[in-house]
């Protein structure tokens, strides 16, 4: 069936079959493969994108089902000239390893800090589950914390909750 | 990452695009260099190209190891440019083509005489009886945590060091100048007499025609300007946008995609497969029928799967269809009864003077298969088309890679290319021996020739056809002395173990004895190999002992290392760090663990609470002793990512036997650790005089037992299988 797609802002079409999971057609249909296949059962979060807005893993959810939403893979969460502050913190604290869940842990980030500005541990916890086989995750959680930092620094509300995140952390 | 060409593979030594080539095997492994015989001594001097300088001034560095997220494409460049005295910000990486010029030949030699410490997957090519290595052309193998303590130290060092001496001879030349008046700093030669200068670029040419001296001069630890400052990784910024390519992200023009199902018993062959069902279908193009698998290709890797759901094929009977864990379990223990055990190691008299003992314990040990659970599955995409075989894959040994598929296409390994990938993720999943997939995409490419074949293996898929962590159960017997030392230690346990069943304290009574046991179940190294079973045993029995002996274990650790003093300044820092005399947080106790692995000891105090009757591990506090560090940001890294990797096999999963195969499928029955079940880890390394040792193995054995060690500590429950589980009363 055709199914019409709106991905990282262009309409896409693509032939497939009515329960092809979105992962595969961004992936093998409009070539984008920063978005990784690690389980096929939601288990892992490898595949995660956002669709409008929120992390929806790509795996177990079929194409036919997102048309006329607006998906945006990890290819264009930030640009060239200027990468997402998750992007950023991610490489000031060295985060990937192999890096090949880090996509999928990337934008799960993004999509948190994007409704919970300046997230506990205990929210980070409940809210990313990826799996990350090289074991990343106490430089995952410092990232988190330095992106939000940065993300609410302009935000007067976040600035006069708590106490900054450094202190949290730990 | 750069790609590297076939011309350029071919001009080694000379002058490739104007640029200097820096021949080096003949300088770095000369006999009289490293004090090893080479194994005959009309074997010509190899040539292996790790640096080319091109006259805009960049410096690239040929690296023949696998970036699998250890860092190695970094650390290994800051070696080279150290010596060089390059320019850091001009130096690029490229990763060395499947070619027997970048074998580890040379560098597996450097271990032998050593024989303490070969890496484990090199053993299987060591003649003991000769120490000499066989096959020796035939690894390009990035494993046993060996990259930096060999390839950089034995290798990188000297080839920068050498093409340093290289320009400023060149230089010296083309200004008449004495060599000892000129310096290099920073990419360029200068000579402060005369004011002159000129890049390492404009300088290339014409040191290429330079033989490059046998001895060069290298530099003290105190000299370095890079090597010890951290880095960032080169290859980090692309693992944040997408943009770093893998072996499951390979695009090429024209391909189809397969994906497989092999037999589900180790050791079955395919029987029938009725194909009608599918052929039908949208997007399929054959079912292709191997002699322990079936595969389907379609036009998408989602039909395929499909298509292969739908199929049912039968396998061949095997005389393990009836195993579980429990009955393979048995034939272990029994085995441990035979009288064929393998000495390890034996000191003094250790059954007499266990007969006489007047406090002696003994304690059986148990852990399961592991799956290595890579987050990128099992995959290879290859083309066939007249004598050549391409193969597009990630691969911890390129070069045995080739002769896998070699073998599968029936063609001269010469007609083979292997475009090695970046790894998601390896920890020996994908080092040679265990290079099925790439057979299997080899055979269905052949059928499908000359369209390119790209075959995913299902997570299930990957899941149960592993090369697993082996199953071990050991048992142990010990004494105390009247003095509250222990005075034996008796081990027998199954597989080969090796020097990781060893310890590092003074027991004077010791007899720690293998002893091999069969089954169909397919192994392989999994990170940090033999030491990821024995660490947990060992220190846990000395933590037995400790208490038999009614001592503080830290300090019964402590007492035993008089003679090791690495390891107790090793064990001291940790328990330093820990804050290990304080009492810890209330509901809360800790634990301590020492193991070397690798050339690198580590201790790890481990800080747990149980809730909800699961043990929760909030705090790891681990010391570190590798020599000193060459990029000490992806070295916290390394050991911040062993202990989890050690954690998962802690806590956390288990593969079991069920109707001979394995029973767990995906990540919802083999579960992992993930954010909220990490501890916060503080890491601390002592910088000493030894030999580098690895970091990517020896974080990762000294996690469980330490966890362990807690939970004792905690609950007086003594945990004795993995993973480690509350029992509830």
């Amino acid at each position: 069936m055709e199914v019409i797609l709106n991905v990282n802002g262009e309409s896409r079409s693509v032939d497939i079959d009515a329960d092809t999971p979105l992962l595969w057609v961004l992936r093998e249909s409009l070539g984008l493969t920063g978005t990784k296949f690690g389980c096929g059962i939601a288990a892992c979060g490898a595949c995660t994108v956002h669709v409008n807005g929120a992390a929806v893993r790509s795996c177990a959810i079929p194409a036919a089902a997102v048309q006329g939403q607006t998906i945006t893979t990890i290819e264009a969460l930030g640009s060239a000239s200027q990468r997402h502050a998750v992007q950023e913190a991610w490489i000031a604290h060295q985060v990937p390893q192999c890096g090949y869940c880090q996509s999928g842990m990337v934008m799960a980030v993004a999509a948190l800090l994007a409704k919970t500005s300046r997230p506990t541990d205990q929210e980070i916890d409940t809210e990313i589950t990826n799996i990350c086989r090289c074991g990343t995750y106490e430089r995952v959680r410092r990232a988190i914390h330095a992106a939000a930092l940065k993300l609410s620094s302009g935000d007067v509300e976040a600035n006069h909750d708590g106490e900054p995140a450094e202190v949290r952390h730990g | 990452m750069g790609k590297w060409t076939r011309r350029a593979v071919i001009a080694t030594g000379g002058l490739v695009g104007g640029g200097l080539v820096l021949g080096l095997g003949g300088i770095a492994f000369a006999p009289n260099r490293i004090g090893i015989r080479p194994e005959d001594e009309q074997d010509p001097a190899r040539l292996s190209t790790w640096l080319r300088i091109a006259p805009d001034n960049t410096i690239t560095v040929i690296v023949p190891h696998c970036e699998m997220g250890q860092g190695v494409h970094t650390s290994l460049p800051m070696m080279l440019a150290e010596e060089l005295d390059a320019d850091w910000q001009r130096v690029r990486v490229e990763e060395a083509p499947a070619e027997s010029i970048y074998a580890n030949g040379y560098l597996v030699r450097a271990f032998v005489p050593a024989v303490a410490d070969v890496p484990k997957f090199m053993e299987r090519f060591v003649d003991w009886g000769t120490y000499r290595i066989t096959r020796l052309m035939d690894l390009q193998v990035t494993g046993g945590s060996s990259s930096v303590r060999g390839t950089g130290f034995l290798g990188m060092r000297i080839a920068g060091g050498a093409a340093r001496a290289m320009l400023i001879e060149a230089a010296a030349k083309r200004w008449q100048v004495a060599a000892g008046e000129c310096d290099a700093k920073s990419s360029r030669v200068t000579h402060a007499g005369s004011g002159r200068s000129a890049t390492f670029g404009e300088l290339a040419a014409d040191a290429a025609l330079l033989a490059p001296p046998v001895h060069p001069q290298l530099k003290s630890y105190d000299q370095y300007t890079i090597v010890g400052k951290p880095i960032p990784r080169l290859d980090i910024p692309s693992k944040v946008d997408g943009s770093a390519t893998y072996g499951i992200d390979v695009d090429v023009p024209g391909m189809v995609y397969a994906t497989i199902a092999a037999a589900p018993v180790f050791g079955a062959q395919l029987g029938a497969v009725d194909a009608t069902s599918v052929s039908a279908l949208p997007g399929i193009r054959q079912v292709v029928k191997l002699d322990n698998a079936v595969a389907v290709v379609a036009d998408s890797y989602w039909r395929a799967l499909k298509a292969l759901r739908t199929l049912i094929p039968s396998f061949t009977a095997t005389a393990h269809d009836a195993q579980t864990s429990a009955t393979l379990a048995v034939a272990m223990g029994t085995a441990l009864e035979s009288n064929d055990a393998k000495k390890v190691f034996a000191s003094g008299d250790a059954v007499a003077t266990l007969g006489g003992a007047s406090k002696a314990i003994q304690a059986e040990y148990s852990v399961p298969f592991l799956a290595h659970a890579t987050m990128e599955p099992m995959n290879a995409t290859v083309r066939i088309a007249g004598d050549r075989c391409e193969v597009w894959t990630g691969v911890q040994d390129p070069l045995a890679a080739r002769k896998v598929a070699a073998s599968a296409a029936g063609m001269s390994a010469d007609a083979v290319i292997i475009h090695n990938q970046q790894l998601g993720g390896g920890f020996g999943r994908r080092l040679p021996g265990a290079h099925d997939f790439i057979d299997q995409a080899v055979r269905i490419a052949k059928v499908m020739a000359p369209a390119p074949v790209k075959l995913i293996w299902s997570r299930e898929e990957d899941m149960q056809h592993d090369y697993y962590r082996p199953a071990v159960i050991a048992r142990y017997k010990g004494a105390i002395d009247s003095s509250g030392a222990p005075s034996v230690w008796i081990s027998r346990f199954n597989g080969t173990g090796g020097d990781a069943a060893t310890l590092p304290y003074a027991v004077p009574n010791q007899d720690i004895r293998s002893v091999k046991t069969e089954h169909h179940v397919r192994l392989g190294s999994w990170r940090s190999v033999e030491h990821s079973q024995h660490g947990f045993f060992t220190e846990s029995f000395i933590d037995e002992l400790a208490h038999a002996a009614g001592k503080e274990p830290y300090q019964f650790r402590r007492d035993l290392l008089k003679q090791a003093p690495r390891h107790r300044a090793v064990l001291e820092k940790a328990a330093w760090m820990s804050g290990w005399g304080a009492a810890p947080p209330a509901g809360r106790a800790r634990g301590i663990a020492l193991v070397e692995s690798f050339g690198s000891i580590v201790a790890e105090v481990a800080e747990v609470e149980l809730v909800d009757g699961r043990i929760k591990v909030h705090n790891v506090w681990a010391a570190v002793d590798c020599g000193y560090v060459v990029n000490p940001d992806t070295a916290l890294a390394q050991i911040e990512g062993g202990i989890i990797f050690g954690l998962s096999a802690a806590l956390f999963s288990e593969i079991t036997l069920r109707d001979g195969r394995v029973a767990q499928r995906n990540f919802d029955d083999y579960p992992m650790p993930k954010l909220a079940d990490a501890p916060r880890i503080k890491v601390e390394f002592i910088r000493s005089d030894a030999p580098l040792g690895g970091l990517g193995e020896p974080g990762v054995p000294p996690i469980a037992p330490a966890i362990a060690n807690a939970v004792f500590a905690l609950t007086g429950k003594r945990l004795r299988s993995l993973p480690l589980r509350i029992e509830a009363e």
